[in-house]
């Protein structure tokens, strides 16, 4: 009976770790990248990502970028738990030092791109929010993200800048839930990324946050230390740092 | 007993059946355990005491009682309809009572938008005319945790109305009982296994309600973080305090679901 339990669990076993094994071992060739990795990151990076990885993989024929999108921490917490991965794409850097701390990555990240808050409203501002201070007032539903995710800590940083105390409605627990608050009518207002507004199209517009009071959010980015394919790591991280910055400028990201 | 005799002197389902409900039994044990080892023990009574803990599991508990509640007052009239009247679109309306328990809560979160939001199809209505707000509020919390629950109340009495022996109905009406009176004295009590089963099954869907919540009633300590939201945003913090809250969770259910079973169910 003891014997048929554990071999029932070790069965189990190996069918969970046959499924979380998402990328194949490949040998790179000497005729360019080849192969195929999984990256991880930050939601903000979804729009910018899905469209170099397009560029790479036609400039690259052989090459396959498989993404995994979600908040840093939650990425975080998942390659700390054992997901296997290639890359990881931080929104911030506390994040990212959590795993060069726990020994989770190869080399030392690389900044490739940077990203500033802006006041998400509905398009034609009803509410006729000019600025940070606005959203102090009364009977005006405010969304922000929770102090625990990037976009919620930089949006306090910038109030305590502003010096301006905002009584959330709700605390998101993602910047895209922000937004689609705020797209559904449910908020009058919301601080989230400049990019996510561009994302956002022409039911919502942004709010200039002065840079004074502005938060600038870096974005590195890094190998991890489980690679199944160091090379086109690498690779895929060189072409962002270069052919990809025109991408991430048209998505409204700030040069590194 | 007989029956207990049988059951140990014939094991006699064949040795790969047993090994097959192992590896189901697997399924269900083997994640309590990893949470159950990943516990930091020596802090845990401090993690589940801090303020933000006790406001989460307090607010939980409150939305989902209530949700219990109005589960129960619409969700067994909504059943007993299905079982005993035959109306056309039946199907069709009893198919989109289950939808809920199928549907991603987040799409459901949006679909509560859609009809009870701001600009909702009668939410913008039920703010002007009687001041009901419940995107935000933990009226909205309560409201998403009663539409993703329900379905379980409603199937399971739903199952125990048909599978109830019509005649005692027939019984009480022939000896003149007007129809509230045969409602409380003949079918309620009898279909109370089910009706207890499913109160159960609902509260504890409620209990461990996300999406849905997130989605309509957005996240705020006190008002609408219940213990799924605390849980996760500790994720992204502080690990060791999300396990220490999802152990509470899972005990507090498993506590009121075993006691529950032996003493309603008479089903050890």
């Amino acid at each position: 009976m003891r014997t048929r339990f554990l071999s029932a669990v070790a069965a189990a076993a190996l069918l969970v770790a046959g499924c979380s094994e998402t990328s194949q071992p490949t040998s790179p060739t000497s005729s360019g990248p080849k192969g195929s990795i999984t990256v991880f990151a930050a939601s903000s990076l979804t729009a910018a990502f899905g469209s170099i990885s397009a560029d790479f993989q036609k400039a690259y024929p052989g090459t396959m970028i498989h993404f995994a999108f979600a908040g840093s921490a939650t990425l975080v917490a998942q390659i700390q738990q054992g997901a296997i991965g290639d890359v990881f794409a931080s929104a911030d850097q506390a994040n990212m030092q959590k795993l060069v701390n726990g020994g989770l990555t190869a080399g030392s990240p690389s900044i490739f791109a940077r990203n500033k808050l802006q006041i998400v409203v509905p398009a034609g501002n009803p509410k006729h929010v000019t600025g940070l201070a606005d959203l102090s007032r009364a009977g005006l539903v405010v969304v922000l993200c929770a102090p625990a995710v990037p976009c919620g800590h930089y949006a306090a940083e910038a109030l305590k800048k502003a010096n301006v105390t905002v009584t959330p409605a709700s605390q998101e627990t993602d910047v895209k839930a922000v937004v689609t608050k705020v797209a559904l009518g449910e908020a009058d207002a919301g601080i989230v990324y400049l990019t996510d507004v561009k994302a956002a199209g022409v039911q919502l517009q942004g709010v200039d946050i002065p840079d004074s009071l502005n938060v600038i959010a870096d974005y590195p980015i890094v190998v991890l230390k489980d690679s199944q394919d160091v090379g086109l790591a690498k690779a895929f991280i060189g072409y962002i740092h270069a052919n990809g910055q025109r991408t991430l400028a048209h998505y409204g990201f700030l040069p590194a | 007993m007989a029956s207990s005799r049988r059951r140990r002197g014939g094991t006699a389902a064949p040795p790969l059946f047993i090994l097959l409900a192992a590896v189901g039994a697997a399924f269900f044990v083997l994640p309590l355990a990893g949470l159950l080892v990943r516990t930091p023990w020596a802090s845990a009574w401090q993690l589940l005491t801090s303020s933000e803990a006790i406001t989460a599991l307090r607010l939980s508990l409150l939305a989902s009682l209530t949700a219990t509640v109005i589960a129960v007052v619409v969700g067994v009239p909504l059943a007993w309809v299905f079982a005993r009247i035959p109306f056309p679109g039946r199907a069709v309306l009893r198919a989109l009572t289950v939808l809920p328990m199928v549907l991603p809560p987040v799409v459901g979160g949006v679909a509560l938008l859609a009809a009870f939001g701001r600009r909702g199809l009668v939410g913008g209505w039920l703010e002007q005319a009687f001041g009901i707000h419940f995107p935000f509020t933990t009226a909205g919390a309560i409201l998403a945790e009663t539409f993703v629950a329900m379905p379980f109340l409603v199937i399971t009495v739903e199952a125990g109305l048909r599978g109830m022996d019509a005649r005692f109905e027939d019984a009480g009406r022939t000896l003149g009982a007007r129809r509230w009176t045969l409602l409380w004295r003949v079918t309620l009590p009898l279909v109370r296994p089910s009706l207890v089963a499913g109160a159960v099954l609902c509260w504890a869907r409620a209990l461990g309600e996300f999406g849905a919540t997130i989605t309509f009633a957005g996240n705020f300590p006190g008002r609408t973080q219940t213990m799924p939201l605390a849980v996760y945003l500790a994720l992204e913090t502080n690990p060791d305090a999300a396990i220490a809250l999802s152990l509470v969770l899972l005990a507090v259910s498993l506590v009121v679901l075993i006691a529950l079973r032996d003493r309603w169910l008479g089903t050890a």
